[in-house]
């Protein structure tokens, strides 16, 4: 379709643009940026006066729960979740049941994707069969059926053998690792951060060097591999100064963080809250505030949502016996505004850790609007404040640790692959 | 952050943690407790109608008999309707969660929930859940709180040494695990105690226990060095499993309490254990049976506690 989006504040990190542009689109791709193409004849025309225009999001990590956990969560749901926050591309961890460790499960996951026709999916593969951690997947074919790096998802690859010869089998064919640090016998049967709040309120606890040994581990293989390492959900203070030490001993590291953490910390979980039993999980304020800085400085690349459906008898439990997760896909995008407001981040800066970052952690030419880029935009309202209501939100897991929060920013269009997929109620 | 146990008159609505209780309400249990003593042993009955008509669920997802027993008592000493459930972990696997359990509770018109449950923050999530005139009483979460135990310990410790604000308090053992000490700890802070020490080996104490304002000792014979009250925690033996300790033999030798360690206490000190006792392991049978142990008569203001925290909980408004 050809749509004419006028009258908006078009900012594309990519191309370093902040600037009131229209914006071109010919079929399935942008046409023009600020000049209308040759014999331009729009279709549908979107005002945008008032709003913001920008590459549609990428979010690194977004559960879809397909196959094997519908209860919690379908492709259906989630898909509108991710077209209400403005998500046109997204990855997913590959601990579904069965994990995505075949090339078969992989294409249909991704026919299943397509055929909704709304955000990109861009699955991880198993690293090992089962995500068991002892024989590799086929990481060949698995490519070849739309993997876009390999991971263990939250299951812990503990055998360090199996761990390098993983690396060193994905790095002979270029291939990224994606791997969450977490020591899996540290953080044994651990639901909260080991510090104050899990001493009062006697959680078990995971202690912030159960990161730092994994990292440690995963750093020194990485540099004797020379996998491309890609460190998830990075949770704690020494974790980020680990990776930052890396990346300026020029080491092919990148890393993200889950929004969660960047705006709450172990003090939110308050008396049990289960909504903040995440994983990892919520540490320090110290922490936060370190995650923060390492945003600013570039250490950690990309803010995803960690988006993790979770059925509501799962979280109507104590607190330990509680599912570990929280919805967030419909909520990455004013989280990142509001930690850009807090820390004085222009938009140009803050927005590149949700489009062109991610989309270049998983090799895709997403996250921008360059002239013949695919059309995946994202228009928003930056000026509307909502409040968070759980039930009100698309996506099936209804918990979040935000419920009833005031946000500020909310996604008035998307469009994906030159169609517009979502338009929302105009506040 | 509000405080889950309090209604909206300041009053006591749960009984959940000792932690964040307001002194004015500690005060209130313990002497309304004194009161309940002198019905228990001045009088030939022994009932007041304080709950009549009342019905009281003890609801037991973890077995205990002895703080079971003690909660029935006291509720049948007020003249409350007392049910017994021994839920354990059976039910919960054959599908039923815990808060379908307390709705099909609740539609048996209970008034008052006794709950014990091996997660920590259980009785939190049932006082949420529960109609605002139901009362829940949290007779041990976890590793969290026992907030009943922790007062019946106040309770001695007040009848034998009148006063908090100038005393020295140890407690003994594993602080990790356990959801007495933690009940202890804030007790008797908010009460007035300016030294709490914890006294245990490193594997059986949390992260930043200091933070809860207690200082730590690792070794018995400096921890115990002129303290007013020993309060020692029971052991339990899976701790010799996963790492924590070598052997019940070897933790007996260096934080057992014994005759010749307790010397290092004040001469007039006393010793406490909320039972059940591991002889042998954390405590020598000579100083559990002694003159300084105190430990038969907390079970018996046990039950005067628990009397005085349900009475209190049924007159809130």
């Amino acid at each position: 379709m050809n749509i004419h989006i006028k009258n908006g504040r078009l900012i594309d990190p990519l191309n370093n643009i902040d600037a009131n542009q229209d914006v071109y689109i010919v079929d399935k791709r942008i046409a023009g940026i600020g000049v209308a193409p040759q014999s331009f004849v729009a279709e549908q025309v979107i005002d945008a006066n008032g709003l913001i225009v920008m590459p549609g999001l990428v979010d690194v990590a977004a559960r879809l729960r397909e196959p094997g956990y519908e209860y919690k969560a379908t492709l259906e749901s989630e898909m509108d979740a991710a077209m209400a926050g403005g998500v046109t591309s997204l990855s997913c961890p590959p601990d579904t049941d069965p994990p995505l460790d075949e090339p078969g499960l992989v294409e249909m996951l991704k026919h299943r994707a397509r055929s909704l026709n709304q955000a990109r999916v861009f699955p991880v593969g198993a690293l090992t069969y089962g995500l068991k951690g002892s024989d590799l997947t086929e990481m060949v074919e698995l490519t070849e059926a739309g993997c876009k790096a390999f991971s263990q998802a939250d299951a812990m690859l503990t055998d360090t053998r199996v761990l390098m010869r993983a690396m060193q089998y994905a790095a002979t064919f270029g291939y990224r690792v994606w791997l969450r640090p977490q020591d899996a016998f540290l953080a044994k049967d651990g639901v909260a951060h080991d510090g104050e709040v899990s001493t009062r309120l006697g959680l078990p606890a995971i202690p912030v060097i159960a990161e730092t040994i994994a990292l440690a581990t995963m750093l020194q293989l990485a540099r004797e591999t020379g996998v491309k390492l890609h460190v998830c959900r990075i949770s704690s203070a020494d974790g980020v100064e680990m990776v930052r030490v890396a990346k300026r001993q020029g080491l092919a590291v990148t890393c993200d963080v889950s929004m969660n953490h960047v705006h709450l910390s172990e003090m939110d979980i308050g008396f049990f809250d289960a909504n903040c039993h995440l994983m990892p999980p919520l540490r320090s304020q110290r922490d936060k505030a370190a995650l923060r800085t390492g945003l600013l400085d570039g250490t950690i690349d990309a803010i995803c949502s960690n988006h993790s459906p979770v059925d509501e008898d799962a979280k109507q439990l104590p607190f330990a016996e509680a599912e570990a997760g929280a919805t967030g896909m419909e909520l990455l995008l004013p989280l990142v505004l509001k930690w850009a407001e807090q820390e004085g981040v222009p938009l140009l800066d803050a927005l590149k850790r949700i489009t062109i970052n991610p989309a270049q952690l998983l090799g895709v030419k997403m996250g921008h609007l360059s002239a013949g880029s695919h059309a995946d935009v994202c228009i928003f309202d930056p000026s509307v404040t909502w409040k968070v209501e759980s039930s009100a939100l698309k996506s099936q897991g209804k918990n979040t640790p935000f419920n009833g929060h005031v946000m500020q920013g909310r996604v008035r269009h998307t469009i994906v692959e030159g169609h517009i997929a979502f338009s929302g109620i105009s506040l | 952050m509000n405080n889950p146990q309090l209604n909206k008159n300041g009053e006591l609505q749960h009984l959940l943690t000792t932690e964040g209780l307001p002194v004015r309400i500690l005060r209130n249990i313990l002497d309304k407790a004194t009161e309940f003593v002198n019905v228990a042993e001045g009088r030939e009955i022994r009932k007041v109608p304080l709950l009549h008509g009342k019905s009281v669920f003890n609801i037991f997802f973890e077995n205990s008999t002895r703080t079971r027993t003690t909660f029935e008592i006291a509720a049948k000493r007020l003249s409350a309707d007392v049910v017994n459930l021994n839920i354990g972990s059976s039910s919960t696997s054959k599908g039923e969660t815990l808060l379908d359990t307390v709705d099909n509770l609740c539609a048996m018109h209970a008034d008052m929930f006794i709950v014990r449950h091996s997660s920590s923050g259980a009785a939190h999530l049932i006082a949420q859940h529960v109609a605002p005139e139901i009362h829940v009483i949290n007779a041990g979460d976890g590793r969290h709180a026992h907030p009943t135990q922790a007062l019946l310990d106040m309770f001695t410790i007040r009848h034998y040494k009148k006063e908090f604000h100038n005393l020295r308090v140890a407690i003994v053992g594993d602080v990790l695990h356990s959801r007495v000490a933690r009940s202890q700890i804030h007790a008797l802070t908010t009460l007035g105690v300016p030294e709490v020490r914890v006294v245990a080996p490193k594997t059986l104490l949390p992260t930043q226990v200091e933070k809860l304002g207690v200082q730590v000792y690792h070794d018995m014979a400096q921890g115990l060095k002129d303290v007013d009250v020993v309060m020692m925690l029971r052991l339990q033996n899976e701790r010799m499993q996963g790492g924590l300790l070598p052997s019940a033999q070897e933790y007996f030798k260096y934080y057992g309490l014994t005759q010749e360690r307790l010397a290092q206490a004040k001469s007039d000190a006393i010793v406490m254990h909320p039972g059940p006792m591991n002889r042998g392991v954390e405590i020598d049978s000579s100083v559990a049976d002694g003159m300084q142990s105190v430990i038969l008569p907390q079970v018996t203001f046990g039950i005067a506690v628990r009397m005085a925290v349900m009475s209190i909980l049924a007159g809130a408004k």
